[in-house]
């Protein structure tokens, strides 16, 4: 997937500058950075739910699964009945077989009848991440996945997405837990105020900011200093 | 669309106390609406024609003129007059709703009333017309009512004054005493008097004089006319209703209050069900944070509000259809015009869906929605239902401006004319809701664009 020279404006306000990345099949690519840095409107245009003032996305919304912050699913309806809706609305051609691979993937194929409401935080999102894959996108947008989980469920959460992208899914996701971007992202792309400040691994992160610091998250403070964030 | 629609259906079958308290609240509100309207004590406008010449306003009862016109005013106690000079002003003031009713004295008033009492027994009573506006049912029940009251106390007043004359004219052909004519004072013997003089006369008369028999007879004649003479004040206290009431209907077709308010509780529940579904069913997408993932792709937001409308729509349809079966049991519907007022409510249901969709829109979450369908309409359905002619026309035209911008008016005109053939006919409100639902949705749809 490659984005380039995306522009966003809210009024007089610049909420994305020239931002420009290229992700690749099976990678997992994490956009970090302060509040109001603009991450979630990169992945909202990237994802085709905001249209960019400038420049494009070489896939189209249909070709990118969306995963919004918080769960985007319908809490009176049964973890089947939301998949079905969805994979009818999503035109996928056997929405029956879609809905049970989905159940498969996501563990919970015993919880099928059980309505949304009743579920946990994780088992919610995994059914919001299952959404975003019945039309078994190439690419996968996740905003802040993991940010309502407890550690026993994000863990199992990121075992469930890491195995997406060794299925060669492209995964891009948006986070504030900078260490989860070290553990689990492949690149990070550090946006601030708008602009994308850096697109590498992180350990090219950290290698920035020079040797003496003691982990990734100083490494990133330090760095948005230094570039006067 | 279909699947939107079904999963919609789906929640709203999961949440049945919610579909409970929305069938029962339209109901409640109904009943209550239809209550308030009954109790209304402002002084409606009537337009008043008096065609009596302004000589011939008496009524003569022996020697003694009675002003007829004083009586007249007792009509106006409870209205607030407005004065024409002919019988087409009263019509157009009528017609324009400048006035609710127009009262017209007709020039042979005092001359019908005359012939009452003079006990001519010929020709027609003595009538006042009312001309009505039959655009409004509650109205016209209520200034019937009204005139019918007012007429009764002019009538009481005027045969107690009637009687009270006669009688007192009655007590000196019985008694004998004095009365004044043209300013001459006259005594009168009496029939009572007359018996005792004409016996005396007949005592002291010789048997066989000729004049007996004369005398006898006219003593006969005497003492029948008393017998009968008393019972003349109970039969003048029966001519208790000299004045009637002619009705004649000016526009519109007549339509029972009981009809109309049979209409209204539809109207109402229509609206309730149409603006809390419309509404809370688009707001819910946000609530539940779907909105965005159905518009990045699989449906687009004119589909969304599409669908949301019907949803509205049908459900208001249904619930409304219910309540009319359950009314058919306790009063007489018309099943024979199932098709127009299906229509009526179909259509009404659109609009009110569509202005649910725009509070949807425009608040985003449920509650607020539901806040702002409760505060926007039910001052609009209490503006509908004012009449023309009992306010200011400024303020009237106020009301005729927010009637036409909500679809509550339009829908219970709608309704009744479905249900009870009343005027302005089905085609003119069904228009006018119709494109109440296109404004409504195309306002939803610039609301939408701060809803992602």
């Amino acid at each position: 997937m490659n984005v380039r020279g995306v522009t966003k404006r809210f009024g007089d306000r610049v909420a994305l500058r020239d931002v420009s990345f290229e992700a690749a099949d099976g990678e997992l690519v994490a956009v970090i950075g302060p509040n109001g840095a603009g991450k979630t409107t990169l992945l909202s245009i990237v994802g085709g739910l905001l249209k960019a003032d400038a420049g494009d996305v070489s896939r189209t919304p249909r070709e990118v699964g969306w995963v919004p912050q918080q769960a985007a699913v319908y809490s009176k309806l049964s973890v089947a009945e939301n998949l079905r809706l969805f994979a009818r609305l999503e035109k996928v051609a056997d929405p029956e077989a879609a809905v049970d691979r989905m159940l498969e993937q996501t563990g919970l194929r015993d919880r099928a009848r059980d309505e949304l409401g009743k579920l946990s935080g994780g088992n919610r999102q995994r059914v919001n991440i299952a959404i975003g894959l019945l039309a078994d996108p190439p690419v996968l947008l996740l905003d802040e996945p993991s940010s309502a989980l407890d550690p026993r469920q994000r863990e199992r959460l990121w075992e469930f997405i890491l195995g997406l992208a060794h299925g060669g899914t492209t995964v891009v996701f948006s986070t504030h837990d900078v260490g989860e971007a070290e553990r689990h992202a492949d690149r990070v792309l550090v946006l601030a105020d708008g602009e994308l400040l850096f697109a590498g691994t992180p350990d090219e992160l950290a290698a920035e900011v020079g040797p003496d610091v003691r982990d990734f998250e100083t490494a990133f403070v330090r760095f948005l200093h230094a570039r006067g964030h | 669309m279909r699947w939107l629609l079904l999963k919609d259906l789906q929640i709203l079958r999961r949440s049945p106390l919610l579909v409970a308290l929305l069938l029962a609240y339209g109901g409640l509100v109904g009943a209550l609406l239809g209550f308030a309207v009954q109790r209304d004590d402002t002084k409606p406008k009537v337009a008043f024609l008096n065609e009596v010449p302004a000589g011939a306003v008496g009524i003569q009862v022996g020697t003694e003129t009675i002003d007829a016109s004083k009586y007249a005013n007792q009509l106006f106690e409870s209205v607030d007059p407005i004065r024409v000079k002919t019988r087409a002003q009263a019509i157009d003031v009528v017609r324009r709703g400048d006035a609710i009713a127009a009262l017209i004295i007709p020039r042979d008033l005092t001359r019908r009333l005359q012939s009452l009492v003079n006990l001519a027994g010929t020709g027609a009573p003595p009538t006042v017309e009312v001309l009505f506006n039959e655009e409004n049912p509650l109205k016209t029940q209520a200034v019937e009512s009204r005139i019918k009251a007012r007429l009764a106390d002019a009538n009481t007043a005027l045969s107690q004054k009637l009687t009270e004359v006669a009688a007192g004219y009655l007590g000196i052909l019985l008694h004998g005493g004095s009365f004044s004519l043209l300013g001459q004072r006259f005594e009168v013997l009496g029939l009572q008097r007359t018996r005792d003089v004409l016996q005396q006369t007949l005592r002291r008369l010789p048997r066989a004089a000729p004049q007996r028999a004369d005398l006898a007879r006219v003593s006969n004649f005497a003492q029948l006319a008393i017998a009968n003479l008393d019972l003349s004040k109970p039969v003048l206290a029966s001519i208790g209703e000299p004045l009637h009431v002619k009705r004649t209907v000016v526009t519109g077709k007549h339509v029972s209050a009981n009809a109309f308010y049979i209409a209204l509780a539809a109207a109402v529940t229509l609206m309730i069900i149409g603006l809390f579904l419309g509404g809370g069913m688009l707001a819910l997408e946000r609530e539940e944070n779907a909105f965005g993932r159905l518009v990045r792709g699989p449906v687009t937001r004119w589909e969304l509000l599409g669908e949301k409308v019907m949803l509205a729509a049908i459900a208001a349809l249904l619930a409304t259809v219910v309540e009319l079966v359950v009314i058919s049991f306790f009063d007489d519907l018309r099943w024979s015009r199932v098709a127009g007022w299906v229509l009526a409510l179909l259509v009404g249901g659109l609009a009110f869906g569509a202005v649910g969709t725009a509070f949807g829109a425009l608040t985003r979450d449920v509650r607020a929605t539901t806040l702002l369908a409760i505060l926007v309409a039910l001052p609009f359905a209490f503006l509908a239902l004012i009449p023309s002619g009992i306010v200011a026309a400024w303020v009237y035209d106020v009301v005729r401006i927010a009637s036409a911008v909500f679809p509550f008016k339009p829908a219970l005109e709608a309704v009744n004319a479905g249900l009870n053939d009343a005027d302005p006919g089905l085609a003119g409100p069904l228009a006018h809701l119709a494109a109440l639902a296109a404004a409504y949705t195309a306002l939803a749809r610039i609301g939408l664009r701060r809803f992602g």
